[in-house]
């Protein structure tokens, strides 16, 4: 039987919010023993949700991906049912401790022994109050991979700065790269480019780390500031800076030589996207137009001369994409070569043939929830599937596992453990 | 030369444009032997596409070429001469992996699909990044980067409810596809490497998009929980201050609300008002008429101030936050000069500039830029002299075109 990529790596998962859990999502799927290490007495809002108790009030009012729970009801463990975390809850383990308590520390000691990457992305004052340092885990496990990604990297003087990746997106740049051209950038609404860049690029960093190790035989500490991280995708914009001090500012959906828009279709909220990059996919688009008397005019001659009159050829397209379906736009002008596509909401994505023929999501039970369908990981490999071998992982799941199987707990030092708190697959009731 | 993480691990990169070469990059400032192939004469796409010194195009000076190809060699090969295809096969011996993003069925077209490989070098991987994957009804689909965040990604809920949806800066989805890939493409090498499971790696673009965790895999969920769909509209915290203001140079960002308030009371000093029990009660962040009244107060506080002194006060009062810097702001900024974050860089045609540094910190293997992007085929005799081509074969080659 060919193994997973990564079974036989177990990788112990201190990660909350976004970023840190979407990395270890990834190390998940390739196939390591990715435990979650939580704790039933502390609840980190945007993690297992917005609160570990939320009322069905609360739910109601909230966006659905912290309040979208089945239902929108809270359920016995709402913490098992909260979108933002099932969404890459896929592939894990979870077991629960007090690090706050030693007994809790000798748990989490144990634990580094016998594993081989220890991923983090608290705010770095945590694991100094812990006193859970690179060189701790080495004392305990000297070949050990430690991936830590705090906002702005643990030396200097932003290292304790609290930030959302929104925030850190606004810091680098990017946020008053892509607004609307024709508003105040207080309208800018907010996307999360940073946590998906940190989690990619982390779950990157801790395979180099594998791979560097079997040659090697030494582990090392990898530091993530996951500001600086996402500086790479806004490349062209430094190099210009470097190049000619020009300070770029939002072109929206516009392309700097391309035309591009995004053009109202048919029914309510709908929209396709058009891309023209030169001549032959003009004189395309008029072809599936039917050639209307303006595509001859003079101003429309030339791609130069298009790209300057957008603002009018714009309203053209408009006019016809507006008496469309946002799927038939595509179809028609991708029949003859244009680059359009809809811009799919949720639902879109599900019924999508293409995505569905690929098999981009699948079907997944997990006790809490229900049955439901989730995204698998986004790339395919041809000789070790990577799957969703098991549904999002519940609070305190595999305790059993992970103390008695893993770390040789006896029974009766296990029910001690659970009744000091440690084991749980409830979060305590004085916990918000 | 620093020991890298993938010093011993061989690429040949058949890449171009953003999203493969990103990938390539990645291996490549990490240690990675990376020889990319362009095509004679005009090369990689991205040589055109600019920013250029003084906007003057030149295929040696396009900033985003030069970006995204340091650590690389370069040859030039025309794949659709046999003289070409068998140079790639001599390669595709010495290397561990194949990273390629042309459209599917063009490897099949040159004889170089995975099988034939694979044929060659049992242990091969191979990542073939494609816009819509190697299959399906979109496989041969022409697309665009802002195609791929409104069929793949979150598009539909991005910008204002009134008004269209909106992409994000330029090619910011093609670097997380490249990343992905990179993620992809490190997992199969380690278990060729290991274990001796040579495979090919199929990265959609769209899928990068549909799997991220930029909201989509999120809301993708909550509309399978719930049966509602999720479009525009303010996001971050609920609550208030929630979202981005306007202080006395530009803007700032924050999210302050719900749980968060407490430390936005503290930031503005504990004014009297904002110390009045009915602030902390749990309706507080929902009504509309308290928010207006918070609001007033504050958006005066904060367009008094610049915005780095805000972000200062807004740190010391722990709120999440953050100026809305542009990139000039950013490359003046000492704190990030200081940690690293940029490089210099010096190429023969385009001279020092400053780029983008390292994404992370490797403390055993770390990242280097062991030579600059490369003139296109400024490698070719090099490469092609190690298969041992001889001066004169080189010669021949390029008078026939193949390089």
């Amino acid at each position: 039987m060919t193994k997973l990529p990564l079974e036989g790596i177990r990788v112990l998962d201190m990660t909350v919010v976004w970023a840190g859990p979407y990395g270890t999502s990834f190390l998940a799927d390739l196939g390591a023993e990715v435990i979650r290490i939580e704790s039933t007495g502390i609840f980190i809002p945007m993690t297992r949700g917005m609160r570990a108790h939320p009322t069905e009030g609360e739910l109601r009012g909230t966006p659905g991906f912290s309040g979208g729970l089945p239902g929108r009801t809270p359920g016995a463990r709402p913490w098992n049912r909260a979108p933002v975390f099932n969404a890459h809850g896929r592939n894990k383990l979870s077991m629960t401790v007090d690090l706050l308590q030693p007994e809790g520390m000798d748990v989490f000691r144990r634990l580094v022994e016998i594993s081989d990457v220890f991923v983090e992305n608290n705010t770095t004052e945590t694991l100094e109050k812990l006193g859970i340092s690179y060189e701790m885990l080495q004392e305990q496990n000297p070949e050990m991979i430690m991936l830590r990604m705090p906002a702005y990297g643990s030396t200097g003087p932003y290292r304790n700065f609290r930030a959302y990746g929104l925030h850190m997106e606004g810091v680098i740049g990017h946020t008053m790269l892509r607004g609307y051209p024709d508003l105040d950038p207080s309208t800018t609404t907010s996307v999360l480019v940073a946590d998906a860049a940190a989690g990619t690029q982390g779950a990157f960093a801790v395979l180099a780390a594998l791979h560097y190790r079997r040659r090697t035989g030494k582990g090392q500490l990898i530091e993530l500031g996951q500001a600086e991280n996402t500086i790479p995708y806004l490349g062209q914009f430094l190099l210009d800076y470097s190049m000619n001090e020009r300070v770029t500012s939002t072109l929206g959906n516009r392309h700097p030589h391309y035309i591009q828009g995004c053009y109202p279709c048919r029914g309510e909220d709908r929209w396709v996207t058009i891309t023209l990059s030169g001549d032959d996919e003009w004189e395309a688009l008029c072809r599936v137009l039917g050639n209307p008397s303006w595509c001859q005019e003079q101003k429309f001659a030339g791609h130069q001369s298009r790209h300057r009159h957008q603002d009018e050829l714009d309203e053209h397209i408009s006019h016809w994409t507006a008496e469309r379906d946002h799927y038939e736009v595509m179809q028609m002008l991708q029949a003859e070569g244009v680059a359009a596509g809809p811009v799919m909401d949720q639902r879109d994505a599900y019924n999508d043939p293409h995505l569905d023929q690929r098999g981009m999501f699948e079907e997944v039970t997990q006790e809490d929830t229900g049955t439901y369908r989730y995204p698998r990981a986004p790339y395919k490999m041809s000789e070790t599937p990577i799957g969703i071998r098991r549904g999002p992982v519940r609070l305190g799941e595999d305790n059993e596992y992970v103390y008695k199987t893993l770390l040789k707990y006896t029974e009766q030092e296990y029910t001690q453990l659970e009744s000091q708190g440690h084991i749980g697959m409830d979060f305590r009731d004085d916990v918000p | 030369m620093p020991d890298q993480a993938l010093s011993d691990v061989k690429v040949l990169d058949l890449t171009h444009y953003v999203a493969g070469p990103y990938c390539t990059k990645l291996l490549a400032d990490f240690g990675a032997d990376v020889v990319k192939v362009e095509r004679p004469g005009v090369g990689d796409p991205a040589r055109s596409m600019g920013p250029f010194p003084q906007d003057v195009p030149n295929p040696e000076k396009s900033g985003l070429f030069l970006h995204l190809n340091t650590s690389k060699r370069g040859i030039t090969l025309d794949l659709s001469t046999r003289a070409a295809v068998k140079i790639v096969e001599e390669l595709v011996k010495k290397v561990d992996l194949v990273v390629e993003s042309f459209r599917p069925g063009t490897m099949e077209r040159f004889g170089l699909d995975y099988a034939s490989l694979k044929a060659i070098n049992q242990n091969l991987v191979m990542t073939s990044i494609s816009n819509f994957g190697q299959t399906g009804p979109y496989r041969d689909f022409r697309a665009a980067e802002i195609m791929f965040y409104g069929m793949g990604g979150e598009m539909y809920s991005t910008g204002l409810r009134d008004r269209e949806p909106l992409k994000m800066a330029a090619n910011v989805v093609l670097y997380q596809a490249g990343a992905a890939a990179a993620v992809a493409t490190m997992g199969a090498v380690y278990a060729a490497m290991g274990q001796g499971t040579g495979q090919q790696v199929d990265v959609s673009i769209m899928e990068t998009q549909v799997g991220s965790i930029d909201r989509r895999m999120s809301n993708l969920v909550a509309f399978q929980y719930t049966g509602e769909t999720i479009g525009r509209g303010p996001f971050g915290t609920a609550g208030y201050p929630n979202g981005v203001y306007e202080c006395e140079d530009g803007y700032f960002q924050v999210s302050g609300g719900r749980t968060y308030f407490p430390r936005v009371v503290r930031m503005l000093g504990e004014p009297e008002f904002l110390t009045e029990a009915r602030w902390s009660t749990p309706e507080a962040q929902r009504d509309a008429g308290m928010k207006a009244e918070f609001e007033e107060h504050f958006q005066a506080w904060i367009k008094a101030r610049p915005k780095y002194d805000a972000w200062r006060s807004a740190q010391e009062a722990r709120v999440l936050s953050g100026p809305l810097n542009n990139i000039a702001d950013l490359m003046q900024d000492p704190v990030f000069d200081q940690r690293g974050a940029f490089e210099n860089i010096s190429h023969p045609e385009a001279g020092e500039l400053k780029y983008p540094g390292r994404p992370f910190i490797m403390s055993e293997s770390p990242w280097s830029v062991s030579r600059p992007a490369p003139l296109l085929g400024q490698h070719n005799r090099e490469v092609l002299g190690s298969l041992g081509y001889s001066g004169e074969d080189i010669v021949r080659l390029k008078q026939q075109n193949v390089i």
